[in-house]
């Protein structure tokens, strides 16, 4: 079956496109590009002008929690979530239960994806046997599995020796190692940034130096092996400058920043509702400062990707004392609003360097296909609308969780549809896409 | 006043007034020979305490007897909340018994903002985790203006554990909205960070703290925070920011020496200097009803008037 997605903006810079030009898919692939294609018996997807249309989206940093905290997520929502948001692949962190360290966790991932028939899912697999930070995980069997990354994540890779070990043994795989920077003794109990804000209302600080200092350590054992590292949610300035020095000198370093810690600061822990268990995350929203730096460094080109941590968790467990809840907040259905509306926008970032923040950077590092839209590429493709009204409605969100602090917020862009190898698996009903 | 007392974050200057004022009214009550008033009668008032506490609950408990509510106690133990049920399902079920109040003791920050945002009674905050304690900074308040009537443009000096003391933020909050100048005096390993902007002066020096000071308040050294490494010894803690009455004679020769409790004797302050002249304790813990009363008649929608029917 060939589609022809026909008028609209295509902004693909892996292939150095950005005009009005139709994109013509035949099966799951991208069959021609050009200017006015002949119909040739396709469907016609009518692209509203202003619409852009760009290689499909890939959240590298997502949650899905099955198997083990189905209660939260499972595959199944959490890709419709992601399809809802744009993206067409996403790749699942290996914090569920039990931990995703071997074939047998990895497999059963990707059978409940293919049964959702959704988003794309590309699990990442444990550095270390059940996370413990003892012993390195079977990595070659992760990989042959359907791995593309190994990471700790919910904790940093225990030990400088191990972390040696993973980057030199991932690098066999061309595998990067995906770091969640905390030093555990700096964060100790801490539940906020550590700052004014928390020194007032009484909450155990988070300091930012936390961050910065393992990532540094990384940062230097990825220029010790020659292992591909990538920091993952960064937030702290520090760790910035930390990524800087390390591209600087070479190291093979690469960094991803949240929607969530681009637009918000640690103000949101007093106000609007003060202690709001939907501010809590880790790493913890910074200062004003921290947050300005995140959007330099999108704008200077020192971020590589925007990934969410989409952290779904159930409406019980967040309504607890502030200390007792769960870290982390969902992602997937709030990130492309966020970016255009705080990014493009604001004119901090132009619409092809988001495209590669969302999709071409992800692809790259993770070493899977997409991010890009020429011949004879799987046919992924998000349709964008960078001018749609949208306000955030956390009750009507795809994902099992509801866990957001952007509920209620008025956003301008939005997604108008999403596909999926040649099949539309999300249509904005209220973005006025016409297929015949 | 607002619906409930969540901290002194949340009171205005006036506000404050009202409160001392009235307690000045409701300490004449603590000195008839029967000391009952019917103010609150058919109120009922919950006490539900997830942290021991002796002074604080007993001096609610009293102020609330002293106003005829219907009072009691419920301790829930930190024990018993790790596989027990949530903070929220245990108020909603005291909810559904319709009291008019409820006073809470709660170990983290915040708790009494989540109780106030699910139920309909009102909130007293008993002291929150690191956060507030605004029944005690009132009372201090209330103690300090009695022995120096007015609070703008006195020296008040807080020395000890700032870092995890609620009676510091209460305090702070309370007196730097009178206009008083305070200084806060620590390790640097217990001064949270970016506490100057609540408009303190931060020093490790208890000299400069104490000199020429009219009140000096001393905050309690928790013995667990030995734990964290955050000072040596209790003897060098001692020594480095002991009350002592040599630092005493530093302080104003009228100064008077607070301590919300409970004390540890040798180790945020000497015994003598406790007990001595300067001591104001013991007036503090009296006082505290009277604020109390105050706090529970003022938040019950009470009228000046009736206060002292």
């Amino acid at each position: 079956m060939k589609r022809l997605l026909k008028g609209g903006r295509l902004v693909d810079p892996a292939n150095g496109r950005d005009g009005m030009f139709d994109v013509l898919i035949d099966g799951d692939r991208i069959a021609r590009i050009g200017r006015d294609l002949p119909l040739d018996g396709a469907t016609v997807v009518e692209i509203p002008s202003g619409y852009v249309v760009c290689p499909g989206l890939i959240d590298m940093h997502v949650h899905l929690r099955e198997p083990g905290q189905e209660h939260k997520e499972t595959v199944a929502t959490g890709t419709a979530a992601a399809v809802v948001g744009g993206f067409t692949a996403v790749a699942c962190m290996p914090n569920t239960t039990p931990v995703n360290d071997n074939a047998g966790v990895t497999e059963y991932m990707l059978k409940k994806a293919a049964e959702a028939n959704l988003a794309r899912v590309y699990p990442i697999g444990a550095v270390s046997r059940g996370q413990k930070g003892e012993q390195l995980a079977d990595i070659a069997e992760l990989k042959r599995a359907g791995c593309v990354a190994i990471t700790d994540d919910g904790r940093p890779v225990a030990t400088a020796l191990l972390m040696r070990r993973a980057l030199e043994y991932a690098s066999m795989f061309d595998m990067p190692v995906i770091e969640h920077c905390e030093e555990q003794t700096l964060k100790g109990d801490g539940v906020a940034h550590e700052g004014f804000q928390a020194s007032s209302l009484g909450l155990r600080g988070i300091p930012s130096e936390a961050e910065s200092i393992m990532a540094l350590r990384d940062i230097s054992l990825s220029s010790l092996t020659g292992g591909a590292v990538h920091i993952a949610h960064m937030s702290a300035r520090q760790t910035l400058a930390a990524v800087r020095y390390g591209k600087s000198n070479g190291a093979r370093v690469t960094c991803e920043v949240t929607p969530h810690h681009f637009v918000l600061t640690d103000a949101m822990l007093a106000a609007p509702i003060p202690y709001d268990t939907n501010a809590k995350m880790n790493p913890p929203l910074r200062e004003t400062a921290d947050r300005d730096a995140m959007l330099d460094g999108l704008a200077d080109g020192s971020i590589d990707v925007i990934a969410t941590d989409h952290a779904p968790h159930a409406a019980d467990e967040k309504q607890v004392e502030f200390d007792h809840a769960p870290f982390g907040i969902t992602g997937l259905e709030t990130a492309v609003s966020l970016c255009f509306d705080r990014l493009v926008h604001k004119d901090i970032v132009s619409l092809p360097r988001l495209v590669e923040l969302l999709s071409v950077n992800p692809a790259r590092i993770l070493n899977v296909p997409g991010g890009s839209l020429a011949d004879g590429a799987p046919a992924d493709v998000t349709i964008l609308a960078p001018d749609l009204s949208v306000t955030v409605v956390a009750a009507t969100m795809k994902s099992k969780s509801k866990n957001t602090p952007f509920d209620g917020w008025q956003l301008r862009g939005g997604v108008a549809g999403t596909i999926v190898g040649g099949r539309v698996v999300y249509i904005n009903e209220s973005a006025h896409l016409v297929i015949s | 006043m607002k619906k409930d007392l969540l901290g002194i974050a949340d009171l205005t200057p006036d506000d404050i007034y009202r409160v001392l004022e009235t307690a000045d009214a409701m300490r004449e009550v603590g000195r008839r020979p029967i000391k009952k008033v019917p103010t609150l009668r058919g109120k009922t008032v919950v006490n539900l305490f997830y942290e021991p506490s002796t002074r604080t609950r007993t001096s609610f408990e009293i102020a609330e007897k002293r106003l005829s509510a219907d009072t009691l106690n419920v301790a829930v133990s930190a024990s018993s909340v790790l596989k027990g049920e949530t903070l929220v399902d245990t108020a909603m079920n005291i909810e559904a018994m319709s009291p008019d109040m409820i006073v809470l003791r709660h170990a983290s920050s915040g708790a009494c903002h989540l109780l106030s945002r699910i139920c309909k009674s009102r909130i007293i905050n008993a002291g929150d985790g690191m956060h507030e304690h605004p029944t005690q900074a009132l009372l201090d308040a209330f103690t300090i203006k009695e022995h120096k009537k007015d609070i703008a443009g006195l020296k008040i000096a807080i020395v000890g554990d700032l870092l995890h003391s609620r009676v510091l933020r209460s305090n702070a909050l309370l007196l730097t909205k009178l206009g008083a100048e305070l200084w806060v005096c620590g390790p640097p390993t217990l001064v949270p960070p970016g506490i100057e902007c609540l408009g303190v002066r931060v020093t490790t020096s208890v000299d400069e703290a104490v000199r020429d000071a009219d009140v000096i308040m001393m905050l309690r050294i928790q013995q667990e925070r030995m734990q964290g490494a955050f000072f040596p010894s209790l003897r060098e803690y001692f020594n480095v920011f002991g009350m002592t009455k040599e630092r005493v004679k530093l302080a104003k020769p009228d100064t008077i020496i607070m301590h919300p409790g409970p004390m540890n004797r040798g180790v945020e302050i000497a015994s003598d200097v406790a007990d001595g002249p300067y001591s104001v304790i013991l007036e503090q813990v009296a006082n505290g009803v009277a604020v109390r009363m105050a706090v529970l008649y003022l938040l019950a929608g009470g009228v000046e008037d009736e206060a002292a029917a």
